[in-house]
């Protein structure tokens, strides 16, 4: 996954969506700029399989030596697939967060969300004003 | 509206060097130059340095300044020699901890005789107004705040020792733990202490604050070869919870006496008479309602400060007051009080970290202790 290619949630998780076995399906990841930021990363929780998301929906958490971040879905549909070997392999998320540290794959419901989603550019803009 | 933050003498230093700053007790504080982990291990294995100009530093002078500590501390003051220093808390007549201090019995080398209380930084104004009414019964004592006129920078680890003490005009290979030396470097005045906060053998520095930057740096640089690094408050945290340290606002406030603190050590309750010496008397009777525990939360999910402690029948039992994952051992540690039949070394509790019970052991603190 090039980072150019994928969609951004404000709360910082990027989602690329195609299509597999004629269903849309997205997979969704932690941006390269989140994992900066929350430096020393200690633990991560993810949900199982089959679980179902809802646009907005806490789906798990990372933790770094000092905070817990949430995890935000900004897709709505069911888990199909985790990168169950992450959570074992943090850094992963440092060294390649767009693809040996994607996080969950999600058989996507409808479109629902991804409008709200910003593209590349928009991403780097926000994340040069908060940075 | 937010109040203007405090900057240490050091500010533009840390600025400079990338630090990540954040308001800490009223200043602007460096929580981390990099990774926390590594700045961690680094005090571990080398040593680190750390601004900690933010802490209060006040001196007594004058005939009665040991009396007048003596009134407001758990430990002994008076007798202290010069070059001693000692952890102490100053109570409130509850016996509930208004701070926890160190207070030192410094001679300058032309030999004038005086006492410094270093205090938290959160509890300074707090202090220096509790002390005002008492500092008035013992006129011949002054009290001068020397916080913004001084820096302290504390070099924290096996090899600070070593390599910063050929820097200062004193031996400092001979100054042994908690003892404490009026000195100079370059001639410019410099106050020594082999103390600290992070588990490690170290000192602590206070110099003048236009000082601050060139001794910093010449610290720096003598520990270059060693693996010196500059560390923020972050990585201070993680090594005074390993070892067992406790932190004003967490483990310690004016609700917890310091012997449910497990601070009875700095309690000199015998033939003498302080502010809150009934109240600690009287707890010592009565026996602790809680204790302040290590935990070894299972797994590998970190525990924070606040969850709350549960028994088997889903019952509070206790709180944790500082809790996070141990750079050094690998795994989440974490301190707080359970009720005192709860605190057997040994004894599983639950924690119930954001929903979930986790199942967690009573353990001994520290979790870290240096040489081991």
């Amino acid at each position: 996954m090039k980072p150019e290619d994928c969609l951004y949630a404000e709360t910082h998780e990027w989602v690329h969506v195609a299509e597999q076995d004629g269903q849309q399906v997205a997979t969704l990841g932690i941006s390269a700029f989140a994992i900066e930021q929350l430096n020393d990363l200690v633990y991560m929780d993810l949900p199982a399989s089959g679980r179902t998301l809802a646009v907005g929906e806490e789906f798990g958490e990372v933790e770094s030596v000092k905070a817990v971040s949430p995890l935000y879905s900004p897709v709505a549909g069911e888990v199909v697939e985790v990168n169950e070997s992450l959570p074992d392999n943090l850094e992963w998320l440092n060294e390649d967060p767009y693809s040996k540290g994607w996080v969950l794959k999600i058989r996507l419901s409808g479109n629902e969300g991804l409008d709200a989603l910003m593209d590349y550019a928009a991403y780097q803009k926000q994340c040069a004003e908060s940075g | 509206m937010v109040d203007s933050l405090a900057a240490t003498p050091l500010l533009s230093w840390h600025r400079s060097a990338g630090a990540t700053l954040v308001p800490f007790a009223g200043y602007e504080m460096p929580i981390q130059y990099g990774s926390i982990v590594s700045e961690h291990q680094a005090c571990r294995q080398a040593a680190a340095l750390f601004d900690v100009s933010h802490m209060g530093r006040l001196r007594f002078d004058g005939e009665g300044s040991a009396e007048l500590l003596d009134h407001l501390l758990t430990r002994r003051v008076v007798g202290m020699k010069p070059g001693q220093v000692r952890y102490a808390l100053m109570c409130n007549a509850e016996g509930g901890v208004l701070d926890d201090v160190l207070v030192s019995r410094l001679e300058t080398p032309s030999g004038t005789g005086y006492h410094l209380l270093v205090v938290n930084a959160s509890n300074r104004q707090k202090i220096l107004k509790w002390i005002a009414p008492h500092l008035a019964e013992f006129p011949t004592v002054t009290m001068s705040d020397r916080t913004d006129l001084t820096a302290m920078i504390a070099v924290q680890g096996p090899r600070a020792v070593e390599a910063c003490g050929r820097l200062f005009n004193a031996d400092l290979s001979k100054l042994r733990y908690y003892r404490g030396v009026v000195t100079d470097q370059f001639s410019k005045p410099a106050i020594v202490t082999r103390t600290g906060y992070t588990g490690e053998d170290g000192i602590e520095v206070i110099v003048r604050a236009e000082e601050a930057t060139r001794v910093w740096e010449n610290l720096l640089l003598a520990g270059r070869d060693h693996g010196f690094v500059a560390a923020g408050l972050g990585a201070r945290d993680t090594l005074r919870l390993e070892a067992g340290m406790p932190l004003y606002g967490h483990e310690l406030n004016e609700q917890i006496n310091p012997l449910d603190a497990g601070l009875g050590f700095a309690c000199n309750l015998e033939g003498r008479s302080f502010v809150g010496d009934e109240a600690l008397r009287e707890a010592q009777r009565r026996g602790p309602a809680r204790t302040r525990v290590g935990l070894l939360p299972e797994g590998r999910r970190p525990v924070r400060e606040h969850c709350n402690i549960v028994d088997g029948d889903g019952q509070v039992v206790g709180e944790v007051t500082s809790g996070g994952p141990s750079p050094t051992l690998g795994h989440p540690i974490a301190m707080g009080y359970v009720d005192n039949a709860l605190s057997q070394l040994g004894t599983t509790v639950q924690i119930d970290n954001r929903g979930r019970l986790q199942p967690a052991v009573v353990t001994a603190l520290p979790f870290y202790k240096r040489g081991q």
